[in-house]
C-alpha cells in the first residue's frame, strides 16, 4: 500500500515538475497556485506512504528507495515552510525536479533492504537517518537558492524588464532564503553525521576514513562548513556562492552514490 | 515659417553619443551666442537635458546648415553623429516643439520636467537676445500648448516617473525598503524627487553630498538626513544601500575600484546606483561588479517601456491636440504676414476721410455736437464697409499659397507701397514665462 501511496504522491509532483519547467518561460499566477496546491496534495499522500511504512514495524528506513522517499518529503516540507515565510513558489523551479527525481526513484519499485548489522543501534540509526535527510534537504533549498539568485542577479544586470523578473522574488529574499537554509542545515548536517560515526564506531569499533563513503562525507560537510562561514566572513553572494553550493551538492550526490561501493555503508548490494 | 529643428534624444541616439553633445548649464549662453552668429541662422537657441539635444532656429531661408553647426561646435565627424540625428522644418519642427514641451516626446511620457528644462533653455536663451521675434512666438505658444495637453488630457497624471521606476527596481533588489539608506550625490530637482519617493517607500535615512557643502546642507535638511562633505564621499557611500548620482561632472566620479571598496566593507551586500547624470557618473566596468546594480537614465528608459502603452489613449488626445495646434500657429503666424498691409490700408483710407470731413466742414456750418456724431458715424461706417471685402480677402489669403500675391495686389490698389507699415504689437501668452 505504500508504495501505491507514493506513485499517488508522484502524480501530484508531475505536476509541480511541468510547472518547475513553465515558470522558467513565462509566469502565470494560475498556474503557480495549482502547482501549490498538487504539491499539498502529493505530500499529503507521501506522509501517509512514509507513515504506513514506519508503522508496518519493520527498519526499512534504510533501504536506498526509502531514504530517497524521506529526503524528497523533507525538501517539500522546507519548500512549504519557505512559501509560508516568503509567499513565494519559485524555489519550487529548483525544487521540484529534484524531489520528482526522488520520489520517481522511490516509487518505480522498492527494496526493503535490510541492514542486519546496524538493527541493535535502532534509535541512533533513525536518528541518524533523520538527522542527516534533513541537512540535505536544506542544502537542496540552498542550491536552489542560489541558482534563482543567480538567475535573478542576471536579469537585473541585463536590465530587461519583462515580465520573467516578476516570477522570481526579491534578490535579498532570495538569498535569506538560500542564507536560512544553510544555517539551519548545517546543524543537522554536523549531528546527523556525529551520530552517524557513533552508529558505525559502536558497530565496527573503529572508522575507517578511508572509506568512500566517510571520505566523501567529510569533504561535503567541509564545504558545507566553508560555505556558511565565506557568507558569514564575508558576505559571498551570487557567482561564489553559487560555485560552492553547487560544489556542497555535487559532494552530497556523490556521498550519497558512494552507498553503493561503500564497505561500511552499504544498504541494497549487502 | 523658416523653423528649422535639429537634434538626438533618447530614442535616436544611445547615451555615448548624448553625452557627446551635452551641453552644461554654464556654456549654454555661449553655445547660443555661437549659433546665432551662424550663417543664415536669424534666430536660434539650444535645449540641453539629460535625454535630448536640440537647436531650434529660425532661418534666413529655412536651409541653414545646422548639421554642419553641430560638426563644427562638437568638433565631431559626420559619420559619428548623422546616423543619430533627426531634423525637421517649418510646420515639422514646429510640431516637434510642441511634442517635446508637452512631454509626448519624453522618455517617460507625461512626465513635467520636461517643460520647465525648455523654459529655462528658453530663458537663457532670451536673457542674451537670442531669442526675439518668431523664436519668442513659437515658444510662447509650445508653453501654451503644453499647458493645455497637461489639463485637457491624462497624460500628466499617470505619469511614471524616473523615480517610481527607481523605486520598482530597488524593491526587486532589496524586497522591502524599510530601514534602507539613500545616498544623494549631486543635489538636483531629479534626483531630490528620487530620494522623496524611496523616503515614501520606507527608507530610514539619507545622506546628501554635493561639491557646494552648502545645498547638501540644504537638501538634507528638507529630509531630516545628514549633508556629507564630497571629500568624504568614497569613505561614506558604502553605508548607502542605493545611491542617487546626478552630478555634473564630465568624468565618471565612481569607478571600478569605489565599488570593489564598497563591496568589501559592506561584506558584498548589494548596492543600487540610480545614476541619471549626463554624461553617465558611474563606470559601466563598476557595473559588472557582483552585486553593483546599475541603471543609468538609458536603462530606466527601458525599464518605464512597459508603462507606455498604458497611457496610449491619453497621448493620442494630446497629439491631437497638437495637430490642431499647429494648424493654429501656422495660422496665426502666417495672419501676421498680411497684419502690416491691413494696418497701412487702414491708416490710408482714415487720412483720407479725416480729409474729406476737414474740406467740407467749411461749406457746412457750424454743426450741433448731434451732428458731428452723426457726420462721424457716417464716414466711419462707410470705410468701414469698404475695407470689410478686402481685409477679409486679405486674412483669408493669408492661411493660402496666394498670400503674396494679394497683399501686393491691395498695396498696389491703394498705393501703400511706400507707406511704413508699423510693427505689429507683440503678445505674450500669459502665464508661460519661467
Amino acid at each position: 500500500m505504500s508504495l501505491l501511496w507514493l506513485r499517488f504522491a508522484l502524480g501530484c509532483y508531475f505536476i509541480g515538475l511541468v510547472y518547475a519547467f513553465v515558470a522558467l518561460t513565462r509566469t502565470s499566477d494560475l498556474f503557480s497556485r495549482i502547482a501549490l496546491h498538487a504539491a499539498s496534495l502529493g505530500m499529503v499522500f507521501h506522509f501517509v506512504s512514509l507513515a504506513e511504512l514506519f508503522l508496518s514495524g519493520q527498519v526499512v528506513w534504510a533501504s536506498v528507495h526509502n531514504g530517497e522517499s524521506l529526503l524528497a518529503f523533507l525538501s517539500m516540507t522546507f519548500f512549504m515552510v519557505i512559501y509560508a515565510i516568503y509567499q513565494t513558489t519559485s524555489p519550487g523551479v529548483v525544487v521540484f525536479p529534484i524531489v520528482f527525481f526522488l520520489t520517481f526513484v522511490g516509487a518505480v519499485d522498492q527494496q526493503p533492504v535490510l541492514l542486519t548489522q546496524f538493527v541493535s543501534h535502532k534509535g541512533w540509526l533513525i536518528a541518524h537517518i533523520i538527522l542527516i535527510f534533513t541537512g540535505y534537504a536544506a542544502l537542496v533549498l540552498s542550491f536552489g537558492a542560489s541558482l534563482l539568485y543567480l538567475l535573478q542577479e542576471r536579469r537585473l544586470k541585463a536590465k530587461k524588464s519583462t515580465s520573467l523578473i516578476s516570477f522570481l522574488p526579491a534578490l535579498e529574499v532570495i538569498d535569506q532564503i538560500g542564507y536560512r537554509s544553510l544555517l539551519l542545515g548545517f546543524p543537522f548536517m554536523t549531528l546527523g553525521l556525529i551520530t552517524g560515526s557513533i552508529v558505525a564506531l559502536t558497530t565496527y569499533g573503529r572508522m575507517d576514513f578511508l572509506d568512500p563513503k566517510i571520505l566523501l562525507s567529510l569533504l561535503m560537510w567541509a564545504v558545507y562548513m566553508l560555505m556558511v562561514f565565506t557568507r558569514w566572513n564575508s558576505g559571498w553572494r551570487g557567482r561564489r556562492a553559487a560555485f560552492l553550493a553547487t560544489f556542497a551538492f555535487v559532494a552530497a550526490l556523490a556521498a550519497w552514490a558512494a552507498n553503493y561501493f561503500s564497505a561500511i555503508h552499504r544498504f541494497a548490494a549487502s | 515659417m523658416r523653423f528649422q529643428l535639429i537634434g538626438v534624444n533618447h530614442k535616436s541616439a544611445p547615451l555615448e553619443v548624448r553625452e557627446r553633445l551635452a551641453i552644461p548649464e554654464s556654456r549654454l549662453p555661449d553655445t547660443c551666442r555661437d549659433l546665432n552668429a551662424y550663417p543664415g541662422i536669424e534666430e536660434g537657441m539650444v535645449i540641453s537635458t539629460c535625454n535630448r539635444v536640440e537647436i531650434v532656429a529660425h532661418t534666413t531661408n529655412g536651409h541653414a546648415d545646422l548639421r554642419g553647426f553641430l560638426h563644427d561646435h562638437f568638433h565631431l565627424k559626420p559619420e559619428e553623429l548623422d546616423a543619430h540625428l533627426y531634423e525637421f522644418r517649418e510646420k515639422d519642427a514646429v510640431r516637434h516643439l510642441f511634442r517635446v514641451a508637452s512631454s509626448l516626446d519624453s522618455m517617460v511620457v507625461g512626465e513635467a520636467q520636461i517643460l520647465g528644462q525648455v523654459k529655462e533653455a528658453y530663458a537663457t536663451a532670451r536673457a542674451i537676445g537670442a531669442v526675439r521675434g518668431q523664436l519668442d512666438q513659437l515658444f510662447s505658444r509650445a508653453f501654451a500648448v503644453a499647458k493645455r495637453v497637461r489639463t485637457e488630457t491624462n497624460v500628466g497624471s499617470s505619469s511614471v516617473s524616473i523615480a517610481s521606476v527607481a523605486v520598482e527596481l530597488a524593491k526587486k533588489i532589496f524586497g522591502t525598503l524599510e530601514g534602507k539608506t539613500v545616498f544623494i550625490v549631486g543635489a538636483g530637482k531629479m534626483s531630490e524627487l528620487a530620494a522623496r519617493h524611496l523616503m515614501a517607500h520606507g527608507c530610514a535615512s539619507i545622506f546628501v553630498a554635493n561639491r557646494t557643502y552648502d545645498r547638501a546642507i540644504g537638501l538634507a535638511q528638507r529630509f531630516n538626513g545628514q549633508a556629507i562633505k564630497f571629500d568624504d564621499l568614497y569613505s561614506t557611500c558604502d553605508r548607502a544601500d542605493i545611491v542617487i548620482t546626478s552630478t555634473g561632472s564630465p568624468h565618471a566620479i565612481f569607478r571600478r575600484e569605489h565599488g570593489e571598496q564598497f563591496l568589501a566593507r559592506r561584506k558584498n551586500r548589494p548596492m543600487f546606483f540610480i545614476d541619471i547624470a549626463v554624461p553617465r557618473d558611474v563606470s559601466p566596468e563598476m557595473g559588472k561588479l557582483d552585486g553593483i546594480f546599475t541603471y543609468d537614465i538609458d536603462d530606466l528608459q527601458q525599464a518605464v517601456s512597459s508603462h507606455v502603452a498604458d497611457r496610449r489613449k491619453e497621448a493620442e488626445l494630446a497629439e491631437a491636440i497638437i495637430t490642431s495646434e499647429v494648424e493654429r500657429f501656422e495660422a496665426r503666424l502666417q495672419t501676421l504676414d498680411v497684419v502690416p498691409t491691413i494696418v497701412s490700408l487702414q491708416d490710408h483710407l482714415e487720412t483720407i476721410r479725416q480729409a474729406e470731413i476737414d474740406r467740407v466742414r467749411g461749406r457746412m456750418g457750424n454743426l450741433t455736437p448731434e451732428q458731428e456724431m452723426a457726420v462721424e458715424a457716417l464716414t466711419r461706417g462707410i470705410i468701414n464697409k469698404v475695407m470689410h471685402t478686402p481685409i477679409t480677402t486679405l486674412k483669408t489669403a493669408a492661411k493660402e499659397s496666394e498670400a503674396t500675391t494679394v497683399v501686393d495686389v491691395v498695396r498696389r490698389l491703394f498705393n501703400l507701397r511706400d507707406k511704413e507699415a508699423p510693427a505689429p504689437e507683440k503678445k505674450n501668452e500669459v502665464g508661460t514665462r519661467p
